[in-house]
């Protein structure tokens, strides 16, 4: 391919690529982000491909990545030229077979779709009376709340693809920008009041403007993709699924604070995101839009990809440049701070993937565009990942200040099999859990902070009535104290000490006076620790205790109210329903069932060791914990 | 090395990187890739290369998850253990594998055969609870599921996730 010099060439590209998105015979597209293949979206993807072979359809077929209903992976589509776009949900090999049969007998099988989604001109396409049966996105609520920005793209182009991102209008805001002075875009990027989408919330703008300032030369960009946080899986997904939102993002970043150099530092646990990057990356160098002379305007920038070697601490900025330059990922104290002297001791820029992924719309559509969704100190929209105990889960793109229960209930579904709501954890191991009673707070930055919690990178788990809090704090604190780097005191033994007390309390053995001075430990952990993971260790702690405490205090009389902590469970037969058949009395490794053939029989507590064998050895379901 | 043609094969891997410090990680990345972990003398050689003190390429070796100092099996089993894997039962299936498996997790088998790791969040956190054998993803695991694929999967190529 030719390098791009002008608009013109951008255009004549945009215009290849929108017949690549919508070819006039029609595109069969199976979601192949990591999501979609641990679901099978690989065998289904032969299967179609061979089907439509055998059936003699000519229809393009493609992989494109997440469309964000991860529950229903995998997920298939079927794109007619018109721009009808319809989605299959759950489709498994044999189903896939079926379903290209039907294709082929002109047979939609709607009772397999889960929505149409509608064309550029806002109305759902009602062709014809198979098509009226297959509701439109707009109708479902999971994803008629949303509100897609960032993630607008994911789901509907070949991520490796270049000229479908440029038929999105993907790298016009590049040319736009280099048709502007640094300052002019610093300004625009400040207007809009963007902020680090990475958790703490910094002003990007700001952060740009003093990396712009700082003395010297030779300045870096970073991106920060090292998306740790358990439960949080944004990054991941915005890489393998739109790699060049965020190329084009930080190439925007890179000519505005003056740097001709940039890193993305990636996890290695994400194989499929590194690989589309680079894959990515070559493409833009190929056309011109990295290296040397970038669209013919005489700005330069050489981009690399960083792959992390596994460590937590990495994502907080310092011990992330600590990693490039090859040493331990150890933070170190800040000021100065990386804008004055990051990375080889210059003046570096880090922003995290969502937040390189807003630049090029912003740039596109405005500062006010941009701020006409969200809330005034937040604008625009977040990413959250909803996991754990709630029907729908997946990848939700929402403007910040919606409700915890518009996000859980509505677009979520709430808890699955009736059960009870209990707590939403939000921001991993460095946010807090939440509390049934704050599901009418609005999620920005300043609420959440207020209530303990953080946006965190976005990370949002939903727990139910079987959920032990106590359990699931100390969980937290296991990672954190895995993951301490063990530089300062305060973050190395304090979680340590915390990690202690949480397992003797969910074992049993907890003492009066461990809830006081888990809090004390606590607060002096967040006072005195060197970086953000010390710093925020504490929170699941602290929000549990202060949302949970009964909890605590039930298990300090020895009971787990979620019935979690097998430490603390009796078991006992119900001699209402047992029949004295034996089978619990053989299964029991301890011998600590006894009884007579026939009667109701009876467990010996104080040799009981709670494996549970009983419970799942009897028919008659009549052995439960107290 | 143990053998020249193990020597060699380092000498190789490590000829196609700049002699500068900083590219210490991505070469110990390189080795592992090649030998499945990183065997003692390779740390002395990426010492010399780099012209660097051992002691900073073991403390590198060392503060990564990534790397491991002893072989790792054949077939690598990673199970998450993630937020959202913890708490749709993901502690249940480590136990049951490990079980089974009569490992540990962080052990090998003695035959080189298999080992086991737990792993925190592997990004897939929507189809909890999950784990890879090899280089491949599953997900939506229950534990005799889970224990169904360990006897039932072999991955034929294991570094199929990086190429």
């Amino acid at each position: 391919m030719t390098k791009i010099k002008t608009r013109r060439d951008l255009e004549r590209l945009r215009e290849e690529g929108e017949r690549e998105l919508f070819p006039p015979h029609g595109k069969i597209l199976v979601g192949m982000a990591s999501c979609g293949l641990a679901a099978g979206a690989d065998k289904v993807y032969i299967k179609i491909a061979k089907g439509l072979e055998r059936h003699g359809l000519n229809f393009t077929i493609g992989k494109t990545a997440c469309l964000g209903f991860c529950s229903r992976e995998p997920l298939v589509e079927l794109r007619i030229p018109s721009g009808l776009r319809l989605i299959y949900q759950q489709i498994d090999e044999e189903k896939a077979d079926t379903l290209v049969a039907a294709w082929s007998r002109n047979d939609l099988t709607p009772e397999w779709a889960l929505c149409q989604i509608q064309g550029e001109k806002g109305e759902p396409y009602l062709l014809s009376p198979a098509l009226r049966q297959i509701s439109s996105d707009r109708d479902l609520n999971f994803y008629s709340k949303q509100r897609k920005v960032v993630l607008r793209n994911c789901g509907l182009i070949d991520p490796l693809n270049i000229k479908e991102y440029i038929a999105c209008g993907g790298y016009f805001s590049l040319y736009k920008a280099l048709q502007m002075s640094p300052s002019e875009i610093i300004e625009e990027v400040k207007r809009s009041g963007l902020r680090g989408r990475g958790g703490a919330g910094f002003p990007t703008g700001k952060k740009w403007e003093l990396c712009y300032r700082a003395p010297g030369t030779k300045k870096y960009v970073i991106c920060n993709a090292d998306e740790g946080d358990p439960g949080a899986y944004m990054d991941r997904s915005i890489l393998e699924g739109n790699p060049h939102s965020v190329i084009e993002g930080m190439i925007i970043g890179a000519y505005a604070i003056g740097a001709d150099e940039g890193y993305i530092y990636v996890r290695a646990e994400y194989p499929l995101a590194v690989k589309h990057l680079r894959i990515a990356i070559a493409q833009a160098k190929e056309l011109g839009l990295l290296g040397k002379d970038i669209l013919g305007s005489g700005f330069s920038f050489r981009l690399h990809v960083f792959e992390g070697a596994g460590a937590f601490v990495c994502g907080e900025e310092t011990a992330l440049i600590a990693s490039i330059e090859g040493r331990r990922g150890q933070p170190r104290p800040r000021p100065p701070y990386p804008v004055e002297s990051g990375l080889f001791g210059k003046p570096t820029v880090i922003n995290n993937v969502e937040t390189w992924a807003n630049v090029p719309l912003i740039i596109a559509q405005g500062a006010e565009w941009f701020r006409s969704v969200g809330t005034p100190r937040s604008p625009g929209t977040k990413i959250f990942s909803l996991t754990g105990k709630v029907k729908n889960t997946g990848l939700v793109e929402v403007p910040m200040g919606i409700t915890l229960r518009e996000l859980i209930f509505e677009i979520g579904g709430g808890p699955p099999e009736g059960k009870q709501f209990k707590a939403v954890q939000i921001g991993g191991p460095s946010g807090g859990c939440l509390p049934a009673e704050l599901l009418d707070l609005p999620i920005d930055y300043e609420s959440l902070t207020q209530a303990g919690a953080m946006m965190g990178s976005g990370g949002m788990v939903v727990v139910d009535e079987d959920t032990c809090m106590v359990e699931l704090a100390r969980f937290f604190l296991e990672f954190t104290q895995a993951e301490s780097c063990g530089q300062c005191p305060p973050c190395r033994l304090g979680t340590k000490r915390m990690l202690e007390i949480l397992t003797r309390i969910t074992q049993g053995r907890g003492k009066p006076r461990d809830l006081s001075l888990l809090e004390e430990l606590a607060l002096g952990v967040r006072e005195a620790s060197l970086c953000g993971l010390g710093r925020t260790a504490p929170n699941p702690v602290l929000t549990t205790l202060r949302y949970f405490r009964s909890e605590y205090e039930a298990h300090l009389e020895g009971k787990c109210p979620a019935k979690f902590c097998r430490a603390l469970l009796a078991y006992q037969i119900d001699p209402e329903l047992c029949v004295g058949c034996g089978l619990c009395a053989r299964a029991c490794p301890q011998r600590a069932i006894f009884g007579e053939k026939g009667k109701p029989h009876r467990i010996e507590l104080r040799l009981c060791v709670r494996c549970r064998a009983c419970v799942s050895a009897c028919p008659k379901g009549a052995i439960t914990a107290r | 090395m143990k053998g020249d043609k193990e020597g060699l094969k380092l000498e190789k891997v490590l000829s196609r990187w700049p002699r500068e410090p900083h590219n210490l990680i991505p070469l110990l990345q390189a080795v592992q890739d090649n030998f499945h972990y990183l065997p003692p003398e390779a740390l002395d050689e990426v010492a010399q290369y780099l012209k660097i003190p051992l002691s900073r390429v073991f403390g590198v070796a060392t503060f990564y998850a990534q790397f491991t100092l002893s072989p790792r099996g054949k077939r690598h089993i990673r199970i998450c253990l993630g937020t959202a894997c913890h708490v749709k039962g993901g502690t249940e299936i480590v136990k049951k594998v490990a079980e089974k498996l009569g490992l540990r997790p962080g052990e090998t088998s003695k035959d080189l055969e298999v080992s086991l790791e737990i792993v925190r969040c592997l990004g897939c956190c929507s189809l909890a609870p999950v784990m890879v054998i090899g280089g491949r993803l599953f997900g939506r695991l229950t534990p005799d599921k889970a224990l169904h694929l360990i006897e039932n999967f072999y991955d034929q190529d294991q570094n199929s996730e990086r190429s």
